[in-house]
């Protein structure tokens, strides 16, 4: 018997999921209460980052991730979703920081991933400031339009039988031995599965409690400015190193920290801020105008152009800033997909190829299990299934 | 009737037109492509907001045509965008 499948979530993390549940032939129903990709997958800049990531449980999944987005490319057309090898610069301030990014790369080389020493930064990026120590390119470091992706990857899984459910999710049915036997939507229907994938971003410590199966998944907001179109002046994915510091940190202010990228389109994208504010989307002009100071300084040509717009928000995050993927053992059936925080774009492919893996209860695509034990939900469970 | 000089031709306009206004009452609706595809791209929101209608003018590149208001003697150049 086919085994029947419900991914809560169409952003591009759940589709992935339904993209590899569905290529490996089970019965798969995507359902969320918005449309394709409009929730968490629409509020970043697409980012497939080798180069944020120390080695760890989190990076293993990355590199996989990063294999599967070309797969991706290759079997639905890399231009579908703007998919660019683009190649990402990280550069130091100063001497200290040049040291201490240089020690992280090799920590990172030594993981498997590609990281070249710069001396002249210049030579990559010619519209970058004068005087900046150097740096390090990551030549993996990828772009994504991370709507398209998701709409792509989900076009693919209804190819593959897959069917997309507009609905809200309001519990789990569970038979008498606890075990999830379907989803009750807000409507009052039922989706009969044998497992549902909890892939709801930032959402998903809300959908995982209404399954019965909470885990802490909490939101940092998040601003991207937005500049006009412009010829092609930035190349790579360019950001200062304190990137990677204002990522791991647990901080509850205001961090920022300079992330410059050209799109497809034109636009110059400038991030990453990271507040924690609850669900609060209220435009902040302090965020913006922080992180377009440290972007001039970067790129002095910033200085005369517009921003046209500036979007924001929610990075989906844990307590230990790891995603959370895997089977919940308090209900037998709930799979956990979320928590990716900034990363999630870049980390969908190996995560819906991990999920796969674990509902076939055998690898997928180059996921084992048992290679990523690390981003189980067992890690934040006691030993009497109630979260720490 | 007073005129501007839009790609080196003159154009006239009516005082307190813009320079969007202004090429859109001489029947010109598209005044630059977009950078993938080169889909033609003039007045869309025509409030300053979506940066479709940006033209050079008088040497300041990427003004919105729709919030410049048309002055005798400017130049104006269009085809922006269209470098790859």
């Amino acid at each position: 018997m086919t085994l029947k499948v419900v991914v809560v979530g169409a952003g591009v993390v759940g589709a992935a999921c339904a993209f590899h549940a569905a290529s490996a032939g089970l019965d798969v129903t995507v359902t969320d209460r918005g449309p394709v990709g409009a929730g968490t997958t629409s509020r970043g800049e697409g980012n497939v980052l080798l180069s944020d990531k120390e080695p760890g449980p989190e990076l293993d999944l990355a590199r996989l991730s990063r294999t599967l987005w070309d797969e991706v490319g290759g079997e639905l057309g890399p231009d579908t979703f703007e998919l660019e090898a683009k190649g990402g610069l990280v550069v130091a301030s100063g001497p200290e920081g040049l040291a201490a990014l240089q020690e992280f790369a090799a920590r990172q080389e030594a993981a498997g991933v590609r990281a070249e020493r710069v001396d002249r930064v210049r030579d990559l990026e010619p519209h970058l400031a004068p005087g900046l120590p150097g740096g390090v390119h990551y030549p993996q470091d990828a772009q994504v339009q991370p709507v398209l992706a998701a709409a792509a990857l989900l076009r693919a899984a209804v190819r593959h039988g897959a069917r997309f459910r507009q609905g809200e999710v309001a519990g789990a049915v569970t038979g008498r031995d606890g075990r999830v036997t379907g989803v009750r939507t807000a409507a009052g229907e039922v989706l009969p599965a044998d497992a549902v994938v909890n892939a709801a971003g930032t959402w998903g410590g809300e959908v995982g409690r209404r399954l019965g199966a909470p885990v802490e998944v909490l939101p940092r907001r998040g601003f991207v400015l937005v500049t006009e179109p412009l010829p092609p002046m930035v190349r790579h994915k360019v950001y200062s190193a304190d990137y990677v510091a204002g990522v791991a940190s647990s901080d509850a202010g205001l961090e920022t920290s300079c992330v410059v990228e050209g799109t497809r389109g034109g636009t110059i994208l400038i991030g990453a801020s990271r507040e924690r504010v609850g669900f609060d989307t209220t435009m902040n002009t302090a965020v913006v105008t922080r992180l377009a100071a440290q972007a001039c300084r970067l790129f002095p040509f910033l200085r005369g152009v517009h921003l046209m717009r500036a979007y924001r928000g929610f990075r989906p995050y844990c307590p230990d800033h790891l995603p959370v993927v895997g089977p919940d053992p308090r209900v037998p059936g709930v799979v956990h997909a979320c928590g990716h925080e900034g990363a999630g774009i870049g980390l969908a492919p190996a995560t819906g190829a991990l999920v796969t893996a674990h509902l076939l209860g055998r690898p997928w695509r180059g996921a084992d299990p048992a290679a990523h034990t690390g981003l189980l939900p067992d890690r934040f469970l006691t030993p009497g299934g109630a979260p720490q | 009737m007073s005129e501007i000089v839009v790609d080196g031709d003159p154009l006239p306009f009516v005082e307190g037109q813009t320079v969007a206004a202004a090429l859109v009452a001489s029947g010109r609706l598209a005044w630059r492509t977009t950078r993938v595809g080169h889909r033609p791209r003039g007045v869309f929101c025509g409030i300053g907001v979506c940066f479709d209608c940006l033209v050079t003018v008088d040497g300041a590149r990427g003004q919105r045509a729709c919030l410049v208001p048309a002055r005798t003697g400017m130049t104006v150049t269009t085809r922006e965008g269209d470098d790859e």
